[in-house]
């Protein structure tokens, strides 16, 4: 048999049809949905009178458009909108009869958290949602990806996607991580260096000394952004941090099961001689904490750089470069440090977990904040009854942080979460793109203890400088 | 869905690179229910201010392109969110054919369930097209996707690359979902052994 790589092995478990020109029936092994990509697709089903195709592997949960503030499961505490989009998914999870967390369930949360947390997201398995950082999944050796309402609606009238396979690229982290430095640099190191078209047309997969050493929360996060790179999915092969992560969760499977699945789980690596179509390597050495400065997430600097010059730039990321510059109102030359910060928002699919809450609560241990406001997300109400268990809340309390209740919030701002005009904020979240977290407000990418140490000093901080 | 096979119209120059669904379709505007209706807001951060007065620079509000079906744009069109309102609102303004360097996979993919053509060429044809869409709205461009050709006004011809399968749909207006019923046979046999060797799954 030919060496495979770790796509390659996914993708042949789940090819259900394959045409001759190469286009495939992928199968999907879990779907998940939310309440602002689906409305139309159910409504599709419906006009057709077609009923969802395997409604045991859909689950359903609202994140990206509920309020966070105290008092939500009541619609009277909604704005308008969210209470219809809300309502709509109540009806389309009971009417076709598929797994659903509402707003007042404790395990309810941003999908991309509630899924590995509930066990429904396992190795080798296909997991797909109308949402682009599905990618996170990829962190336990699953082949996940976002797509459109269309697609969300192919996946539940038929369990597949129509696809063609995508191309193999290997990104290899050689190394040990320096102390401050965490999953978020490495993924946004990637991006400053592939740009954020460098994966278009592939499935990445990351390895290396440093990918293996990380938590699955920080793999999450890793993967979680291979998306914002241009690639279809992010990959890392799952190993005995990834069992121990799964088992006993209320989804994994149990017994004679288990030892099935953890047997198979064993062979979804890369084969040594695997053919990859794009090899990029970073030693881990030289990733720094990181910051974006501009409105792309590829731009990055390491928080010791200054501000570039559009002049640094070559090609069309000239005048893109200037428009971002323009945009952020920053001055080419300035420190990255000097700049001061209005808020700061730690949360997100990318950096909602446990882990990051316990990163940021170790640098605020004790400190108040000085931005004009903080706020902290949870990525779960099981990360959040977590966080209160473990004295965290308090730490966020008396610093001065807002303590919210899980949801997408400020990293997309549908809800009343947002930022002001000219608002400059401190996100642990995904993107930067102008207007993302509010119109013509100022978003600057870091990881969560970069974001605690801005809170606490209202400005771009090096988090080392306060370990 | 509609069908696509020729189109002349009036190409907009953006040369911006990293054009993101967010600009295209900014989130406030994700909390419809509805796939219709969101031509209005295309843009709409680029194209109003705050008050709803049109922004005169932006190009779809300068008489010239105000009735354009074609877009040219920097590389990378279509980044960030998946949500497929960017291609609701695209269609539903009336454009229907998106040319660049380069698209990110979500939108790709998205467009051609749509009813839109995107086109990707090689930087320096680009170049020419959107030299030529900046010529105004005298300069129609044609698109011809069984011959997988864009015609400048001047009648430079680029051909362009495109796959087989999507083209056909796209020609044919043709539903995804029943030509995936079709093969529901195939899919149920997948099940019965994946059900097998997976049971947990």
């Amino acid at each position: 048999m030919s060496p495979k790589t770790l796509y390659d092995k996914i993708w042949d478990t789940h090819v259900a049809h394959e045409a001759e020109d190469g286009t495939c029936l992928l199968y999907i092994d879990r779907h998940l949905v939310h309440e602002v990509t689906s409305p139309q697709a159910f409504e599709g089903l419906r006009i057709a009178n077609r009923p969802v195709h395997a409604p045991d592997k859909t689950i359903a949960v609202p994140d990206h458009n509920v309020p966070t503030t105290a008092g939500r499961d009541d619609p009277k505490n909604m704005t308008e909108d969210s209470a219809i989009q809300v309502a709509a998914l109540d009806k389309n999870a009971r009417d076709f009869g598929i797994h659903y967390y509402p707003v007042s369930d404790i395990r309810q949360g941003i999908v991309h958290i509630v899924g590995p947390e509930q066990g429904w997201t396992l190795p080798g398995m296909t997991v797909v949602c109308g949402d682009s950082h599905t990618a996170t999944h990829g962190a336990f050796g699953a082949l996940a990806h976002g797509i459109g309402t269309s697609e969300v609606e192919h996946v539940l009238a038929t369990q597949t996607l129509i696809q063609k396979k995508s191309k193999n690229m290997k990104v290899e982290i050689t190394g040990k991580l320096a102390t401050g430095v965490t999953a978020k640099d490495i993924t946004l190191s990637v991006i400053g260096k592939t740009g954020t078209a460098g994966g278009t047309g592939y499935v990445i997969e990351y390895c290396g000394e440093a990918i293996r050493d990380l938590s699955m929360e920080g793999r999450m996060t890793v993967c979680n952004m291979a998306i914002e790179g241009g690639a279809r999915a992010g990959l890392i092969a799952p190993d005995e941090k990834t069992f121990a992560y799964c088992k006993g969760r209320p989804h994994a499977p149990k017994g004679a099961q288990w030892e099935a699945a953890e047997a198979w789980w064993k062979t979804l690596y890369s084969d040594d001689d695997a053919h990859w179509d794009k090899v990029i390597t970073i030693k881990a050495e030289d990733i720094a904490p990181v910051v974006t400065w501009g409105t792309s997430p590829e731009d990055v600097l390491p928080i010791t750089a200054n501000v570039p010059s559009a002049n640094d730039f070559e090609g069309g990321k000239v005048g893109a470069a200037q428009r971002s510059l323009d945009y952020m109102g920053l001055t080419p030359g300035t420190p990255l440090t000097d700049i001061e910060v209005d808020t700061v928002f730690i949360g997100s699919c990318t950096n909602g977990r446990i882990e990051d809450l316990r990163a940021a609560a170790e640098i605020l241990k004790g400190k108040k904040i000085k931005v004009k406001r903080a706020m902290i997300v949870p990525g779960s109400g099981l990360v959040r009854a977590q966080a209160e268990e473990e004295g965290l809340a308090d730490i966020f309390i008396e610093a001065g942080f807002e303590w919210r209740l899980a949801g997408c919030s400020m990293c997309l701002a549908m809800n009343p979460d947002q930022l002001s005009e000219g608002e400059r904020c401190v996100s642990t979240s995904n993107r930067n793109f102008e207007g993302r977290q509010g119109y013509k407000g100022r978003t600057h990418l870091v990881s969560p203890g970069m974001a605690a140490a801005a809170a606490i000093t209202g400005k771009l901080t090096d988090v080392r400088e306060m370990m | 869905m509609d069908k696509f096979d020729t189109l002349t119209g009036i190409a907009a120059p953006m040369p911006l690179v990293n054009i993101d669904t967010d600009m295209i379709i900014p989130k406030q505007f994700l909390k419809t229910i509805k796939r219709s209706g969101l031509g209005v807001n295309l843009f709409d951060e680029m194209r109003f201010d705050r008050q709803g007065n049109e922004i005169p620079d932006f190009v779809l509000n300068q008489d010239a392109y105000r009735n354009a079906e074609i877009i040219v744009a920097g590389e990378n069109f279509g980044c960030g969110s998946s949500r497929e309102h960017a291609p609701w609102a695209i269609k539903d303004f009336g454009i229907r054919c998106v040319i660049s360097t380069s698209f990110a996979d979500i939108f790709y993919n998205n467009c051609f369930k749509n009813g839109i053509l995107p086109i990707a060429l090689p930087a320096e044809a680009v170049d020419v097209l959107m030299k030529d869409a900046e010529k105004g709205a005298n300069a129609r461009m044609t698109v011809d996707l069984e011959a997988q050709t864009v015609t400048t006004s001047d009648g430079e011809v680029f051909s362009f690359e495109v796959d087989a399968f999507k083209k056909h749909c796209l020609m044919e207006g043709l539903d995804d979902i029943g030509l995936t019923m079709a093969k529901v046979d195939s899919i149920q046999s997948f099940e019965e052994q994946a059900a097998q060797a997976r049971p947990w799954v």
